[in-house]
């Protein structure tokens, strides 16, 4: 790795490490306790933190894939490999911690609730991104399938969302029209963790981003090794 | 001119299946298969009919069309057929054309002659419009035959695509199966909430035209490869 990648892992690492222990002290100290579900509500941050990230993850897949296939570069494939691979963790972070909220707000585990519902459904969408990735072997055509599958599965995103909530509705609106329901002091502690989950997303793409170089390195020097003892 | 080829593919594929008759018996039989499982795993009495009916003839359609869905790509790749049609002198998005009429047409066969089984073996009354109960099927079969056409074309060509094809395209059409199956219902239990109904159809139109759509900017990419 270079100097210059080095630094810059060093310093995603260093914002994300300083930005999440800001938003744990205002999350669990600086924010007010919430006065019906107490500690549990605190959940709530890291719940958004991690939605977000998950969005904005298959929103860079989308972006990459459509890339990929003007250029064929293959940078913008393993943009869309890591990109998914982290939105996927993030969209099951989503499906744990929503039961865990809902248990407490609503006494159950799971409910076919629209944002749960559709949670699901798209965590299903980037299942079967992987499902086409594993199932190819050839790399450039491996890396157009799942470009492919990649755009058709984020322009389908809004449609599962809307479907799914005109199938059912009952979610705690955060950002209602009235500028929702949230003490000031929650907001902020709110956009802080988000801003903290967004460079913990940044970090991890520059983690996977360098693992993937490092596996392609050493498949290239396999290969010469492999020329030489031939 | 687009059109054009995507009809004769079309008509190639249907005399193939007017002389084997493979596809669209073997989509017949799953599908009233379907509903016989169905019978046994719900007791079909009048009141629970009344509730899974229209959900239950959309898993015997969207089940049985996934069957027609896999041959569509996979046939062809027997003695590299697909090869010899990219090397016809008609643009590659015909084929899709061509593919997603004959899914759709089959589709539609099927669920004409399950249908009046399904209402048969399970005594059920229509109710409501029968007009309007074609639409919603010729809305939600077209959008489930254009997406998973495209989903078919991709499945074709990765190792594993008959497992493949059914795990990629069922999240992908969850919004028509829930369209569909609200659609029917209210048809079906002729309740008068027509502007829940013109919000369904909506949904399944706009469906329909993006994925109408977005295949035409994609196929060619997966049949590059």
């Amino acid at each position: 790795m270079s100097t210059r990648n080095k630094t810059l892992h060093q310093a995603a690492g260093a914002i994300t490490f300083l930005l999440m222990t800001i938003s744990i002290y205002m999350i669990f100290i600086y924010a007010p306790m919430e006065k019906v579900m107490m500690e549990v509500q605190k959940i709530f941050y890291f719940h958004v933190g991690v939605a977000w990230n998950g969005a904005l993850a298959f929103l860079v897949v989308f972006v990459v894939s459509i890339m990929y296939l003007m250029t064929k570069d293959g940078k913008w494939d393993r943009y869309g490999m890591a990109s998914a691979e982290i939105g996927l963790l993030f969209a099951t972070l989503v499906l744990l911690t929503g039961p865990i909220w809902g248990k407490s707000a609503w006494n159950t585990w799971w409910t076919w609730e629209p944002r749960l519902t559709s949670t699901l459904v798209i965590w299903f969408i980037y299942v079967a991104y992987f499902l086409v990735r594993g199932a190819v072997a050839e790399y450039h055509r491996k890396a157009t399938l799942s470009a492919v599958f990649g755009i058709i599965g984020f322009l389908n995103v809004p449609i599962v969302y809307y479907s799914v909530h005109l199938w059912r509705v009952a979610h705690p609106m955060v950002f209602g029209s009235t500028g929702g329901g949230l003490h000031p002091k929650m907001l902020h502690a709110l956009i802080v963790t988000v801003f903290a989950f967004t460079f913990l997303y940044i970090y991890y793409m520059l983690k996977s981003l360098a693992i993937e170089t490092s596996r392609r390195e050493l498949e290239n020097i396999k290969s010469v090794l492999r020329e030489r003892i031939d | 001119m687009l059109l054009r080829q995507g009809w004769h593919i079309f008509q190639k594929d249907l005399l193939l299946e007017w002389h084997s008759k493979q596809v669209i018996s073997s989509m017949l039989t799953f599908s009233v298969l379907v509903v016989v499982v169905f019978a046994f795993a719900f007791p079909p009495s009048r009141g629970i009919t009344e509730a899974v009916f229209p959900g239950m003839i959309w898993v015997a359609f969207t089940f049985a069309g996934v069957l027609g869905l896999n041959r569509a790509f996979v046939s062809e790749k027997h003695q590299d057929c697909l090869m010899g049609l990219l090397l016809a002198p008609c643009d590659p998005v015909s084929i899709y054309i061509g593919k997603t009429l004959g899914t759709f047409f089959l589709m539609v066969v099927m669920e004409i002659i399950s249908l009046p089984l399904f209402l048969v073996f399970f005594d059920y009354r229509i109710v409501g419009s029968v007009g309007l109960l074609v639409l919603i099927i010729f809305l939600g079969t077209l959008g489930f035959a254009t997406v998973g056409t495209l989903l078919g074309a991709l499945a074709a060509n990765t190792r594993s695509s008959e497992i493949l094809l059914p795990l990629i395209l069922f999240p992908i059409v969850v919004p028509i199966l829930i369209a569909s199956v609200k659609a029917t219902g209210l048809i079906l239990t002729g309740s008068g909430q027509v502007e829940q109904l013109v919000t369904w159809i909506r949904l399944l139109v706009v469906y329909d035209l993006i994925f109408l759509i977005a295949p035409l900017l994609l196929f060619e990419y997966v049949l590059e490869v």
